[in-house]
């Protein structure tokens, strides 16, 4: 009798001491743990999803967005938003076709100088953004807001409306390229985000994007130059979103005016269902990175299970709502 | 105090997260009684209030008010049933006028849900009146000083009526007339049967307003005794567990050369013609009633806002102060009047709060010695005795004593040779506010110029060297620390 009693003790103490672990390993890596269950669903329910064709296809196709993402991470974390990485992606994809192909000045001019318009059209922009939020202190949804349709103007007005055609080969290598089997687009990611990592975690910088999201006016009384701060966060943002752009139009072998639209929807969800907070000084750039690849898994996902895209788009928006809501339903707990 | 029992709470526990916040807390109520609750930063004050007024649940144990038990899931629920509080934490909408924050949610209706603006004012002057606040209701509480939003606090807490008023520290941001005022109400509530749960550190006013003293002590319940039969020191011991020396050493400091000269400082309409000297290993006392423009002045003198005329010199050198950077860079530290609004991010880390203000010191080329960062973290942690789990802990999670400390811990991080400190021990314990006096005493004797701006005589002159008494935006006196008194202070202030 006595046994028995101390085994049901000691199970039920067991018990207890694996939910107390589950729970703080759900509160720590939730999205890690979110995207693992999706990946072996969606592994179990079509058996062409693990395939090594089909995970390079994702993680390309979510090359774009994480890269888009990654620059909107930073806006976000200042407590900022950027409405406008669509339109810039478009624009410097433009950019960068007009100068990768031979149809619009006549002559094609090596890869690397196309490259260089297309991330310097994406900083200008960008700037253009930061100098209206730190300096004039326009709220950015509105700033952004401005852009998105002032850059989407600019790439019709720069392209006439029509796509340009014919990129060299050299220039497309960057977006339907692979190095040892790894889409050469991953690798540019890859290496992005480990820049940003570095920039944000080991940098004076970082640990200023976040004081300045956290509480500005603290930060400023501490000596940190918010303005500067918020100013080049929005930079980073359009050179991202200009890379974007290069690597899209690289991809889809012609300069499209209409590339990008709504991109900057997919941006924030996976910057959101990463943890972030909107309001700024929270999140982490791991946190973007699975949300980037939970949106990706489930595009593809879905397409390959031949899921109609007007569901698709249902499905994504309430995994965005569904994500954020159990986020603040542990954080109320604590 | 009558026999009847306003709110019994028996064996009340609590568990957040990684510390056990209650446990096994009782408090009994009587009727037309100040039932004052002391304990150290920490103790558990806060959670249990914020348990009576229903922003939280408890864990365990029985609450019954006037006999009934009660578990309320809500504040409105806890107003319903008579209790109301004034927070440690202003509650206040700040771009919404005194009158909307005051009444938000019984606003006075004509027959459409409109909202009767006239009568709305004439409530709020009523309630602002019983408090001596005497400002226009259509004034956005974001125009208001600190004091006057706590004495807005209190008006809006005395308007619900309440048979319970349950008082958090509600002195925190006042002057002394301000202060009599609000004895003068408690008193009144007092004898028409109303009861006041009154947490506070400040134990002079404890002694001189509570019928009974409930210790607590990590979150435990240590004992429960009449005011009369306690005296200060057994009631600090039964607070810090320990006998505590209570006597500051003031060191005969020897003061240096000057370090700091202000002439003719001038902002219209907040400070005017203010100049004073500050010399190495000297302790400033700097004193004042609401409306003073101390804190005005300080913000001039840091490059918050920029002073309209006059001029700033460090060490004979003329300054030029524009922004919180500069004086930095000249070495002046700033801890602020308010460390959640101005001292802190309060969703950051206790180890990037305190090393925020000097990356510099840490970086090379813009990249961080994380290592360097987190023994330099470790150490000021150490020294100012900053009760955290660890470093990585957010620091909205800390209590506000530790809080402030990690404010300090920034500022000193900085190595300045001028410290400013508004208000150092607002919110904090007897235990802690030692500790902090006698760090801000060594600081002098290792050759740092200090000011230390106070609305707490006590510690004015349990700090200061020299006193400089503030009036409506003029210097109106200064006092040697040896002539102090508290007559000759108010004298001058007022």
């Amino acid at each position: 009798m006595e046994n028995e009693r101390e085994t049901a003790r000691s199970a039920r103490k067991a018990s207890g001491r694996f939910a107390a672990v589950a729970s703080a390993v759900m509160r720590e890596y939730g999205i890690v743990v979110a995207f693992v269950i999706l990946f072996v669903i969606l592994a179990l329910a079509s058996s062409y999803f693990l395939t090594e064709r089909n995970l390079l296809n994702v993680l390309q196709q979510t090359a774009v967005n994480g890269l888009l993402a990654i620059g909107m991470t930073f806006v976000i974390l200042t407590g900022g938003i950027d409405l406008s990485v669509g339109s810039i992606l478009a624009f410097s994809g433009v950019v960068s076709a007009s100068f990768a192909s031979s149809a619009n000045f006549g002559h094609s001019s090596p890869a690397i100088v196309a490259i260089l318009f297309g991330l310097l059209s994406g900083l200008v922009l960008g700037m253009v953004n930061g100098v209206l939020v730190a300096r004039w202190r326009v709220p950015a949804f509105v700033v952004t807001l401005g852009m998105l349709s002032i850059a989407r103007g600019l790439t019709f007005i720069y392209t006439n409306g029509m796509p340009i055609p014919n990129i060299e080969s050299q220039f497309l290598f960057i977006g339907q390229g692979f190095v040892a089997r790894i889409p050469f687009a991953v690798i540019v990611f890859a290496f992005v985000y480990i820049v940003a990592w570095v920039v944000l975690y080991r940098t004076r910088f970082g640990r200023y994007v976040y004081a300045v999201g956290g509480n500005e006016k603290s930060a400023r009384i501490s000596g940190v130059n918010t303005r500067l701060i918020m100013f080049v966060v929005y930079g980073i943002s359009g050179i991202l979103a200009g890379l974007g752009g290069i690597i899209l139009t690289a991809r889809t072998t012609a300069g499209l005016p209409q590339a990008g639209t709504s991109y900057e929807l997919d941006a924030i969800a996976a910057v959101v269902i990463g943890g972030a907070s909107l309001a700024g000084g929270q999140g982490k750039l791991v946190g973007t990175l699975f949300g980037a690849l939970i949106i990706g898994v489930i595009n593809n996902g879905l397409d390959l299970l031949h899921v109609s895209s007007y569901y698709q788009q249902v499905i994504k928006g309430l995994i965005i709502i569904g994500a954020v809501l159990l986020d603040s339903l542990r954080k109320k707990e604590e | 105090m009558t026999e009847t029992i306003l709110l019994s709470a028996k064996g009340i526990s609590k568990r957040f997260p990684g510390v056990q916040a209650l446990q096994d807390v009782s408090l009994t109520l009587h009727a037309g009684s100040v039932h004052a609750l002391c304990g150290e930063n920490g103790a558990g004050k806060s959670t249990l209030m914020n348990i009576l007024i229903g922003l939280y649940r408890r864990d365990e144990g029985e609450i019954r008010i006037k006999g009934e038990q009660v578990n309320f899931a809500s504040p409105r629920e806890a107003l319903r049933h008579g209790i109301s509080i004034i927070d440690q934490e202003l509650n206040v909408i700040t771009e919404m006028t005194i009158a909307e924050n005051m009444f938000l949610g019984r606003e006075p209706e004509r027959p459409v849900p409109f909202i009767d603006r006239a009568v709305l004012h004439k409530w709020t002057t009523e309630q602002l009146e019983r408090v001596g606040l005497d400002v226009d209701p259509r004034t956005k509480i974001r125009n208001l000083s600190l004091a006057q939003i706590q004495l807005f606090e209190i008006a809006r807490a005395l308007s619900h009526d309440s048979d319970i008023i349950i008082m958090d520290e509600p002195t925190s941001a006042l002057g002394e007339r301000e202060v009599e005022k609000l004895f003068e109400v408690i008193s009144l509530l007092r004898s028409k049967g109303r009861s006041i749960i009154y947490v506070s550190h400040k134990l002079e006013e404890v002694f001189r307003m509570a019928d009974t003293i409930t210790v607590l002590r990590d979150g435990r319940h240590v004992g429960t005794e009449e005011a009369g039969s306690l005296d200060r020191a057994k009631l600090i011991s039964m607070m810090v567990g320990r006998k505590l020396d209570e006597s500051v050493a003031k060191s005969g400091r020897l003061n240096g050369p000057e370090i700091l000269s202000v002439d003719h400082l001038t902002r219209l309409g907040e400070y005017n013609d203010i100049s004073l000297k500050l010399h190495k290993g000297e302790i400033l006392g700097i004193f004042g009633l609401m409306g003073s423009g101390r804190s005005e002045f300080l913000n001039g003198l840091f490059g918050i806002k920029r002073a309209e005329s006059g001029s700033i010199a460090i060490d004979g050198h003329e300054a030029r102060i524009e922004k919180p950077s500069d004086a930095k860079r000249l070495g002046i530290a700033y801890v602020t009047e308010d460390r959640k609004l101005s001292g802190l991010v309060l969703p950051c880390s206790v180890r990037e709060n305190v090393s925020v203000a000097a990356l510099q010191k840490l970086a090379r080329g813009g990249i961080l010695n994380t290592r360097k960062e987190k023994s330099a973290v470790q150490k000021l942690v150490a020294s100012l005795n900053i009760k955290t789990p660890s470093i990585r802990q957010p620091v909205r999670y800390l209590s506000g004593g530790n809080q402030q400390k990690v404010v300090l811990a920034k500022w000193l991080f900085t190595e300045p040779r001028i410290l400013i400190l508004d208000e150092p021990t607002r919110g904090i314990d007897v235990g802690a506010k030692r500790e902090i006096y006698s760090l801000i005493a060594k600081f002098a004797e290792s050759g740092y110029g200090i000011i230390v701006v106070s609305s707490e005589m006590p510690e004015i002159f349990a700090l200061s060297d020299r006193i400089i008494v503030f009036r409506e935006g003029r210097i109106a006196g200064e006092v040697g620390a040896a002539d102090a008194t508290q007559e000759r202070l108010l004298h001058l202030a007022s």
